[in-house]
């Protein structure tokens, strides 16, 4: 449970990390900024959609053929459009720098594996690896991820939204035994 | 009115720029509640930390309310705020396959990017396996296509589902949230690790909770009691533009203009006919649907336009203008795009492309243009009725032979009796001038989308 503070560098200031926020106070804040987002520009927040850009525009370098021959790619990086050239693209450096800045404020900006007692650092970034691809995946078929469509959603009363939002908890308290190895 | 167009006045700079600090203020937030911690956000699945819940929750209700409120109090048209459309079975196994990427990976894209940022390196990981499963899905969508688009329900939001008032359905939606809040309570008390936990005593005390629970309660009942803005609320809010446009005829179009665009394959032309069922029986459009104007605020007819493509136009015609005009008022108040009346109503069409005197004939003494265009009765007296079937109503289907009009109508006599009958595609070309302007929809896809 300590594997955090297990090695830890030579650091000038032994302070620890601050403690989070109320998770009360964490959400009315989040609220505040969702509906600030829904207010300024009509749209949510989000995270997946700025994702599958980076990756189109990564693509895009090694071979623009094949980003214009897919028709999902090429929507966003065909021919001459610039798959980054995209509000959500800032939406997401902004969320980024927005953790850095909140992490480096906080004493939380730190080289360190987050991970149960019971698995080592490489299963680690393995199932860390493998659990992104299997996000990413769903959040692309719901049209969404937890923020653009479970979040946003909910909170313009979008039915859809919350039957995702629902399907999740169900999937991952479903699997949440079975798996226990990785987490307790 | 919010929300904002930005682009068009502050640039695309400021555009991005505005989705920058938004990013920011997410990101910060997500730090700050310790959504960068894989340990945490995984805890709430052996319900040892619900933070996730919590913070997710409050969320949801904190920017409900505040939206609606904001909407109640017409500072925000909610029409133009993009809501989600569902694809309801598509968001369900997406959802389920996310929540195993979720218990597996211990994060979900937006707080991976946090942990990411705050050097995690197991949040690396997961940031870079989420830009191969993005690879994967565009490579393999193209199999299940079809049913990556279906039971498409548009935008379906809680209230349209239930049938309650918006106030009434946030108020639900708070108290299903605090009891979730207080069975999470209950469940870290019971569950909860102290090492894992890494936060204050969360939930307020009694009395806290009553204020903040009252002042919740007060907030929606503000909501229910306020309703959301009616048509026409949102009729005020644009009637300066609108009463301008109604008195400079700019959306009063031509018959002729209609069959041109009918014509236009690059276009879906829908005509929206407010008229009396006996009426409409007796000729119509064709393809035209019937509406009343009670229903120009009917929820599934509204959703069906604001859902409509952007190359769609939309045509009101009554039998003269009035009845078009108050529906063309509603629709537009509802923010309806691309929205025309046709000049002078069916009445007009009829002088425009006459059928023959076997089917109907002009009741005498009202071929005063001026009369026609405002009076409400239909102008015509049909022997039949013929629906869509006489070449008047569709007159751009171009026909290589001559189609006598009064072929359907037993009375007809000779063919050479209708003769002047007018007769589809043939007819003399006709100079008016163009109205319709395609306007294209603003409201962008959401961040997710």
């Amino acid at each position: 449970m300590s594997e955090a503070n297990a090695t830890p560098k030579r650091v000038r200031t032994p302070k620890p990390p601050r403690a989070y926020i109320n998770p009360y106070l964490g959400g009315a804040l989040l609220g505040v900024v969702l509906f600030l987002s829904f207010y300024i520009t009509g749209n949510g927040l989000g995270a997946s959609a700025a994702i599958n850009r980076v990756q189109v525009a990564i693509l895009n370098v090694f071979a623009a053929g094949h980003v214009d021959r897919v028709g999902y790619m090429s929507e966003m990086g065909g021919g001459h459009r610039n798959a980054l050239d995209h509000p959500s693209v800032f939406m997401l450096l902004g969320t980024f720098l927005g953790g850095a800045l909140s992490g480096l404020l906080n004493r939380r900006l730190k080289f360190e594996t987050r991970r149960g007692p019971r698995i080592s650092v490489p299963a680690r970034w393995a199932i860390a690896f493998l659990g992104g691809a299997i996000m990413a995946y769903g959040a692309r078929l719901a049209r969404g991820c937890t923020s653009g469509q479970a979040l946003s959603g909910g909170a313009v009363l979008s039915v859809g939204s919350f039957a995702f939002m629902f399907s999740i908890f169900i999937a991952a308290y479903a699997l949440a035994w079975s798996l226990r190895r990785l987490w307790t | 009115m919010a929300p904002f167009n930005i682009t068009p006045h502050a640039g695309v700079v400021a555009y991005f720029l505005v989705f920058f600090l938004l990013g920011l203020g997410f990101g910060v937030v997500l730090e700050l509640s310790g959504f960068g911690d894989s340990r945490k956000l995984a805890a709430q699945f052996y319900l040892r930390d619900l933070t996730v819940i919590k913070v997710m929750f409050t969320g949801i209700v904190t920017a409900a309310i505040l939206i609606h409120l904001a909407s109640a109090f017409q500072l925000l048209d909610l029409s133009r705020v993009w809501v989600n459309p569902t694809y309801l079975v598509p968001g369900i196994v997406g959802g389920l396959i996310m929540g195993v990427g979720f218990i597996v990976g211990g994060f979900c894209p937006g707080t991976s990017l946090v942990a990411a940022a705050t050097l995690k390196l197991d949040g690396i990981m997961f940031v870079l396996g989420g830009l191969v499963g993005v690879f994967f899905f565009g490579e393999t969508v193209h199999l299940f296509e079809g049913w990556w688009q279906s039971t498409y329900l548009g935008r379906f939001t809680l209230p349209d589902w239930l049938g309650l008032p918006t106030g009434v359905t946030i108020l639900l939606l708070v108290a299903m949230a605090l009891g979730m809040f207080y069975l999470a309570e209950i469940a870290e008390a019971r569950f909860g690790n102290r090492q894992v936990v890494q936060g204050r005593r969360a939930f307020p005390g009694r009395r806290a909770l009553l204020v903040v629970a009252g002042s919740l309660a007060a907030l929606c009942f503000t909501l229910i009691l306020k309703g959301q803005p009616s048509v026409e609320d949102r009729w005020s809010w644009i009637s300066k533009g609108g009463d301008r446009q109604l008195a400079g005829r700019e959306i009063f179009v031509d018959p002729a203009e209609v069959v041109d665009l009918r014509r236009d394959l690059s276009l879906f032309v829908r005509i929206l006919e407010v008229r009396s069922e006996a009426d409409y029986n007796l000729f119509h459009l064709a393809g035209s649907e019937r509406i009343d104007i009670d229903s120009t605020s009917h929820p599934v007819l509204v959703r069906s336009l604001l859902d409509d493509t952007d190359n769609t136009i939309v045509f009101l015609a009554g039998n003269g203008e009035q009845d078009a005009v108050e529906a063309w008022k509603r629709l537009r108040a509802q923010g309806v795009l691309n929205l025309y009346v046709i000049e002078g109503g069916i009445n007009h069409w009829l002088e425009v492309y006459p059928v023959g005197p076997c089917v109907a004939q002009r009741i005498e003494g009202t071929d005063a243009s001026a009369e026609v265009r405002g009076g409400e009765t239909l102008r015509y007296r049909f022997l039949a009725a013929v629906g869509e079937q006489s070449p008047s109503a569709h007159p751009e289907v171009a026909r290589r032979e001559y189609v006598p009009d009064c072929a359907m109508a037993s009375l007809a006599g000779p063919a050479g009796s209708v003769a002047s009958a007018f007769t589809g595609g043939n007819a003399p070309r006709r100079d008016y001038a163009k109205k319709v302007k395609i306007q294209k929809k603003t409201v962008a896809k959401g961040g997710c989308g």
